[in-house]
C-alpha cells in the first residue's frame, strides 16, 4: 500500500492504495465518484476521462499513485453549485445524450477541447472527440452540444456584468421551465 | 385533452442527473457486505473439460467462495431458456440443447468464454487473481464458425443431439415450385451471393448484475442493466432457479444502452442471484469489454443466396433466397424468432412481388449466441432486398428510383382502404411510399448529382449514390399471432395510473428506458391527455416490485405498446373522474366535457379541477354512491397487429481510385414512424440507429478465425464508428399514422439502423461502376483494402460465401 495525496474537485484527500490500482477505481470505489465511467479495458472509449491539473486524461490509463499530488476534476465537480457549465447545458440543451454513459467523458474531453480551441469547426469537434465513443447519439447531437457550448462560453465572456447569453436553440421549442412558468 | 406537449421537442427530464455524474448504473451502487465475483472462462472455442482444480485458488486471499459447473447441476440446476420455438418444416420440435451457469467437467465448453467456474472475493481484485489460480484440464476439439460451413459433412458438431448442427430449418412464403417458375419465366434474373456480416452490439455501459440474498424476509433482489426486469425475473424464476416469483425483485436501474444485447436472461445473472443465497451475501459482477466481446449476443451473421425475377418493363415477379443463419452455440432468449419471424416475414419489402419464397437454415456454431440487434432480422431482410434492387437497375441500365417506384405498394392509411397482405404473412397497417422516396430524392437532387458524378469521374475521382426504401415489423406484437408463431410469452405492455390525492401523477410502465427517454415522452403524453402541467407526473419503470407486469424494451415497442397501455389507463381514471366531477357538479356525466385539466358543464363555465376531482376520490365524503374511492387504474394493452414504419434512406459517397478509402459525404434519411410525439427524441433515435446501421456498411465486424478465436476482441480492434467516421445527417419526417394503437404511433428506434446500410453499399457499389468497375458485391465491412481489390478485379464478383 502507498499513500496518496489528491485534490479532486477542490478537496484533499489522502489514502492508501494498492500500487496497481487505477485511477477510475480509486475515484469510483474509495471516493464513491461513480459518475467516471469504465467502458473498455484497452484506453479506447473515453467515457472514464477526467481532468488532471487541468487537461483531459483517460482514468483507466493512469495509477492511481500517479495522481499523488495532482488536481483532479471529475464530472461531479464541473458545474459551479446549481450553475451547470456551459458544455453540460449545451448537452441537454441539443440532446447530446441519450443512455448518458458515455456522456461524462464526453463532456469532460469537450471542456477541454474548447480550453484549446474556443472556436472549433465541426470537423475539429469531430477529431477532437474521436478518443471518445458513443454508441447512442451518432455524435451528429453530440457536434451541436459542442457548437451550442462553445458559442455560449464565447458569448458569456463578451458580456461584461455577466448576465449570460443564451445561443440559438438546435431544437426551436418548448423550453420545458418557461412552459410551467406560464402555467403559474 | 391538451396540446401542449406532444409534437413538442421537450427537453429531456432525465438529463440532469447523467450531465452531472448522477446517474446510478448497477455497477454505481455498493451494497453492505458486498462481494464480487469473476469467471474462469474457456480460452478455446470446443474443449472437453476433463478437470477443474480449484484448490490452489481456495487459499488465495479474501476468497469467500468456489463454484463450478459440477455445483450447479447437484443443485439441480440445468441451465437458461430460449423464450421462441421454432419447428423444422416437417413439423418436429427445433432442437433446444442445455444453456449450463457453468459446464460441468466431462461436458464441452462451446465457445470463446464460456464459463466452467466462478471466483467470489471480497474485492474485484481478489477475485480476479483467484480465477487466475484455477487450473483446468482442457481437452482441445475441432470447432465450426461459419454457419454454411457447419452443415456440411464431417463439420465438427457443437451439440450430440443436433446432427449437421442445425437447431431448425424452415420456410415461408408461396410454394416453391410456384417462385420457381416464376423465376425460370423471368426476363432479367438479378443473382447476388453475400455475407450480412456478425456484429456486436457494444452497448458503452457492460454488462453488470447485483444479487442479494436477504435472510430476513426470505427475498432475492437483482440488480441488472436489462432492457426488460419482469422477463428477468419470469425467465430466471420460473425455468432456472425454480424460485416463488414473488420471492425475488428485479432492478433495472439506470442502464447504458442496449440495442438488444441486453434482452436476453444471461447465465451470470442467475448465477449471482443463487450463490448470493449460498454465501449469504450480495455478489456483484461487471464484465470487461474483452468479456463484453466474448459473451453478448452478436447479431446478424446471415450467409445469403438472392435471386429476384423481373419481366421485361421490370416488374418485380418473384424473390427467391436461401439462407444460412448463424445462432451461436446456444439458443439465446429470442434467437430462433430472429432469422424466422422478424426476417422472413419482411421479404416482401415495399414492393407487389408476387411470389417469395425463403428456405431458412438456423445453424450451431462454436461461437457466442446470435440474438435480435437493433432491427434484428428486418436490417437482413433490407439489405437483401435494396442491394437487389439497386444492383438490379444498374444491370438493366434502369434509375433505381423508377425501378422502386414502379413496383412500390399503392398508398392506403389502413382506415379507408385496407391494409396491405403480403406473400409473407404480415398485414401492413398503412403506408405511402412513393411519398418517402420523392421526397429524400428532392433533397438530393438526382439530376444534379448524376451531373456531378460524371463531372467527377472525369477529374479522376469516384462519387456514387445509394437508395434504400425499408420498412420494418415494430410495435412488437400481438399476444396471439406471436404465440401462434412460438413465442413463448405474451408481448403486450402492463401500464398502471396513480393520481394522488393532491392530483399528481405518478405513472408505472412495463416499459424500460435505457437511453429513450421514456420519462419525457410518456410524461409528455399523459400531461396532454389529462391536461396538466409535465412536472407534475412521475414516470415510474425498471423495478418489479413497483411496476405490476413488463415485457420492457426492444422491437421500436416502448410508445406503440407501453405508451397504449398508459392511454388506456388514462381513460379509465377520466370515465371514474367524470362520474365524481358529475356528482359534485350535479349534472349527468353526458354533460360534461374534459379539457385543459377540468371538467367543464357544456355551455356554462360551472367547472371542477382534475386537482379537486382527485382529492374528491380521496376524501370522498360528498360522493356517488356505489363508486369506489380512490383513483387509480391498471391496464394491459395488447396490440392488434405490428406497426410498420418505413422511408428511405440516400447516401452519397466519394471513393479514392487509389486506395478504395470510402468517405461518406451525405446521408439523407425521409422516415415515417407515424406520429411523432417529441421530435427531438425521434430524431437522436434515427441519428444513433444511422451510425450503427453505417458502422456495418463500412466499419464493423466481428471476426472468428478458423479455431474459434475472437481475433478483434476489444475496441482497439474492432472498428467502432467514431466522431470523425460520419458527416452531420440530414432529416426530414412524413407522418403516416399507425391506424390500430390510440397514439397513432409506430416506433422510431430501429428505423435508422434498419434503412441505412444497403444505401452506403449501393453508394459504393454505384460509384464503382460509374468508374468502369462492374462489381457486384463487396463483402461488408467495406475496407479501403476490399474496395481497392474490388476495383482490381473488376468485372467479377467477389466471391466469399
Ligand atoms: S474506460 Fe478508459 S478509455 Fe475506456
Ligand atoms: S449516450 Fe449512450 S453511449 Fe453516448
Amino acid at each position: 500500500m502507498t499513500q496518496i495525496t489528491v485534490t479532486v474537485n477542490g478537496t484533499s484527500q489522502t489514502h492508501e492504495v494498492e500500487p496497481r490500482q487505477l485511477l477510475v477505481y480509486y475515484l469510483r470505489d474509495k471516493l464513491g465518484l461513480t459518475g467516471t465511467h469504465i467502458g473498455c479495458d484497452t484506453s479506447s472509449c473515453g467515457a472514464c476521462t477526467v481532468h488532471m491539473d487541468g487537461m483531459a486524461v483517460k482514468s483507466c490509463s493512469i495509477l492511481a499513485v500517479q495522481a499523488d499530488g495532482c488536481e483532479i476534476t471529475t464530472i461531479e465537480g464541473l458545474a459551479q453549485g446549481d450553475q451547470l457549465h456551459p458544455v453540460q447545458e449545451g448537452f441537454k440543451e441539443c440532446h447530446g445524450l441519450q443512455c448518458g454513459f458515455c456522456t461524462p467523458g464526453m463532456i469532460m474531453a469537450t471542456v477541454d477541447m474548447l480550453q484549446n480551441n474556443p472556436d472549433p469547426t465541426e470537423e475539429d469537434i469531430r477529431h477532437a472527440l474521436e478518443g471518445n465513443i458513443c454508441r447512442c447519439t451518432g455524435y451528429h447531437n453530440i457536434v451541436r452540444s459542442v457548437q451550442w457550448a462553445a458559442e455560449k462560453m464565447k458569448t458569456s465572456a463578451k458580456v461584461l456584468d455577466g448576465a449570460s447569453v443564451s445561443p440559438s436553440p438546435v431544437y426551436a421549442s418548448v423550453n420545458l421551465n418557461q412552459q410551467q412558468q406560464q402555467q403559474l | 385533452m391538451s396540446n401542449k406537449y406532444i409534437g413538442q421537442s421537450v427537453k429531456r427530464l432525465e438529463d440532469k442527473r447523467f450531465i452531472t455524474g448522477k446517474g446510478r448504473y448497477t455497477d454505481d451502487i455498493k451494497l453492505p457486505g458486498m462481494t464480487y465475483a469473476s469467471f474462469v472462462r474457456s480460452p478455446y472455442a470446443h474443449a472437453r473439460v476433463n478437470r477443474i482444480d480449484t484448490s490452489a485458488a481456495k487459499d488465495m486471499p479474501g476468497v469467500v467462495a468456489i463454484f463450478t459447473g459440477d455445483d450447479i447441476a447437484s443443485a439441480g440446476i440445468v441451465g437458461v431458456p430460449t423464450g421462441w420455438q421454432v419447428n423444422f418444416r416437417n413439423g418436429d420440435t427445433m432442437k433446444e440443447p442445455p444453456h449450463p451457469l457453468l459446464v460441468p467437467t466431462g461436458s464441452t465448453v462451446k465457445h470463446i468464454g464460456d464459463p466452467v467456474a466462478v471466483i467470489i472475493a471480497d474485492s474485484r481484485e481478489a477475485a480476479f487473481d483467484a480465477s487466475e489460480a484455477v487450473e483446468v484440464d482442457w481437452e482441445e476439439l475441432p470447432a465450426v464458425v461459419s454457419a454454411y460451413k457447419a452443415t456440411q459433412e464431417g463439420a465438427p458438431q457443437v451439440h450430440p443431439d443436433a446432427p449437421g448442427n442445425l437447431a431448425f430449418d424452415w420456410e415461408i412464403g408461396n410454394p416453391i415450385d410456384e417462385v420457381n417458375e416464376a423465376i425460370e419465366q423471368s426476363a432479367h434474373v438479378t443473382t447476388l451471393e453475400f455475407v450480412n456480416q456478425r456484429l456486436v452490439p457494444n452497448a458503452i455501459e457492460p454488462r453488470a448484475y447485483i444479487g442479494h440474498y436477504d435472510e430476513v424476509s426470505d427475498k432475492y433482489t437483482l440488480y441488472t442493466s436489462t432492457q426488460n426486469p419482469h422477463l428477468i425475473r419470469l425467465l430466471m424464476c420460473a425455468f432456472v432457479l425454480g424460485i416463488p416469483e414473488h420471492k425475488v425483485r428485479v432492478l433495472g436501474p439506470d442502464v447504458g444502452g442496449g440495442f438488444g444485447s441486453k434482452i436476453y436472461h444471461y447465465t451470470e445473472e442467475a448465477l449471482v442471484t443463487w450463490a448470493s443465497k449460498q454465501i449469504r451475501r450480495p455478489i456483484k459482477w461487471t464484465e470487461t469489454r474483452s468479456e463484453a466481446f466474448m459473451l453478448d449476443a452478436h447479431g446478424r451473421d446471415h450467409i445469403t443466396k438472392a435471386e429476384m425475377g423481373f419481366d421485361a418493363e421490370g416488374n418485380i415477379k418473384a424473390l427467391r433466397i436461401k439462407t444460412y443463419a448463424n445462432l451461436g452455440a446456444y439458443l439465446s432468449t429470442f434467437a430462433p424468432a430472429v432469422p424466422t419471424y422478424l426476417h422472413g416475414t419482411l421479404l416482401q419489402g415495399l414492393y407487389t412481388t408476387p411470389k417469395i419464397h425463403l428456405d431458412l437454415y438456423g445453424v450451431f456454431t462454436h461461437t457466442v449466441a446470435v440474438d435480435a440487434y437493433r432491427g434484428a432480422g428486418r436490417p437482413e431482410a433490407t439489405y437483401l432486398l435494396e442491394r437487389m434492387l439497386d444492383l438490379a437497375a444498374l444491370e438493366m441500365g434502369k434509375n433505381p428510383v423508377q425501378l422502386r417506384k414502379q413496383n412500390f405498394i399503392p398508398s392506403f392509411d389502413g382506415v379507408e382502404q385496407p391494409g396491405y397482405q403480403t406473400q409473407v404473412a404480415l398485414q401492413y397497417d398503412s403506408g405511402n411510399y412513393h411519398g418517402v422516396l420523392d421526397r429524400a430524392v428532392e433533397m438530393l437532387g438526382y439530376d444534379e448529382f448524376r451531373q456531378m458524378q460524371q463531372e467527377a469521374n472525369q477529374n479522376g475521382k469516384l462519387l456514387g449514390v445509394g437508395f434504400s426504401t425499408y420498412i420494418e415489423a415494430c410495435g412488437i406484437a400481438p399476444s396471439a399471432v406471436v404465440g401462434a408463431l412460438g413465442a413463448r410469452a405474451g408481448l403486450y405492455e402492463s401500464a398502471q395510473v396513480r393520481v394522488q390525492p393532491t392530483g399528481k401523477v405518478s405513472v408505472f410502465t412495463g416499459a424500460h428506458s435505457h437511453g429513450q427517454g421514456h420519462v419525457t415522452t410518456f410524461a409528455q403524453v399523459v400531461a396532454d391527455k389529462l391536461g396538466i402541467a409535465m412536472e407534475d407526473i412521475d414516470i415510474i419503470h425498471g423495478d418489479s416490485d413497483a411496476v405490476a407486469f413488463g415485457m420492457g424494451t426492444y422491437g421500436s415497442r416502448s410508445l406503440a405498446v407501453g405508451g397504449s397501455a398508459i392511454v388506456k389507463s388514462i381513460d379509465k381514471v377520466l370515465e371514474k373522474g367524470a362520474k365524481i366531477a358529475a356528482h359534485k357538479l350535479e349534472c349527468s356525466v353526458d354533460d360534461l366535457e374534459y379539457a385543459e385539466g377540468k371538467w367543464t358543464v357544456k355551455g356554462t363555465d360551472k367547472s371542477i379541477s382534475f386537482g379537486d376531482v382527485a382529492l374528491t376520490a380521496y376524501v370522498p365524503h360528498v360522493y356517488p354512491q356505489g363508486l369506489e374511492p380512490g383513483l387509480d387504474f391498471s391496464s394491459f394493452y395488447d396490440p392488434a397487429n405490428f406497426t410498420y414504419p418505413f422511408g428511405c434512406h440516400i447516401a452519397i459517397v466519394e471513393v479514392d481510385k487509389e486506395t478504395g478509402r470510402v468517405k461518406l459525404k451525405r446521408f439523407i434519411a425521409v422516415d415515417d414512424v407515424g406520429n411523432v410525439i417529441n421530435p427531438m427524441i425521434v430524431d437522436g433515435q434515427i441519428h444513433g440507429g444511422l451510425a450503427q446501421g453505417i458502422g456495418q456498411a463500412l466499419l464493423e465486424e466481428a471476426i472468428y478465425d478458423e479455431n474459434g478465436q475472437l481475433t478483434n476482441g476489444s475496441y482497439m480492434d474492432y472498428a467502432m464508428p467514431r466522431a470523425d467516421d460520419l458527416p452531420s445527417f440530414e432529416l426530414d419526417r412524413q407522418v403516416t399514422p399507425c391506424p390500430h394503437n390510440p397514439l397513432g404511433v409506430k416506433g422510431a428506434g430501429e428505423a435508422g439502423c434498419i434503412g441505412s446500410t444497403p444505401a452506403v453499399v449501393n453508394a459504393v457499389i454505384d460509384a464503382l461502376w460509374s468508374g468502369g468497375h462492374k462489381v457486384k458485391d463487396i463483402r461488408m465491412p467495406l475496407t479501403s483494402e476490399r474496395v481497392w481489390r474490388a476495383m482490381q478485379e473488376q468485372n467479377t464478383q467477389i466471391l466469399h460465401s
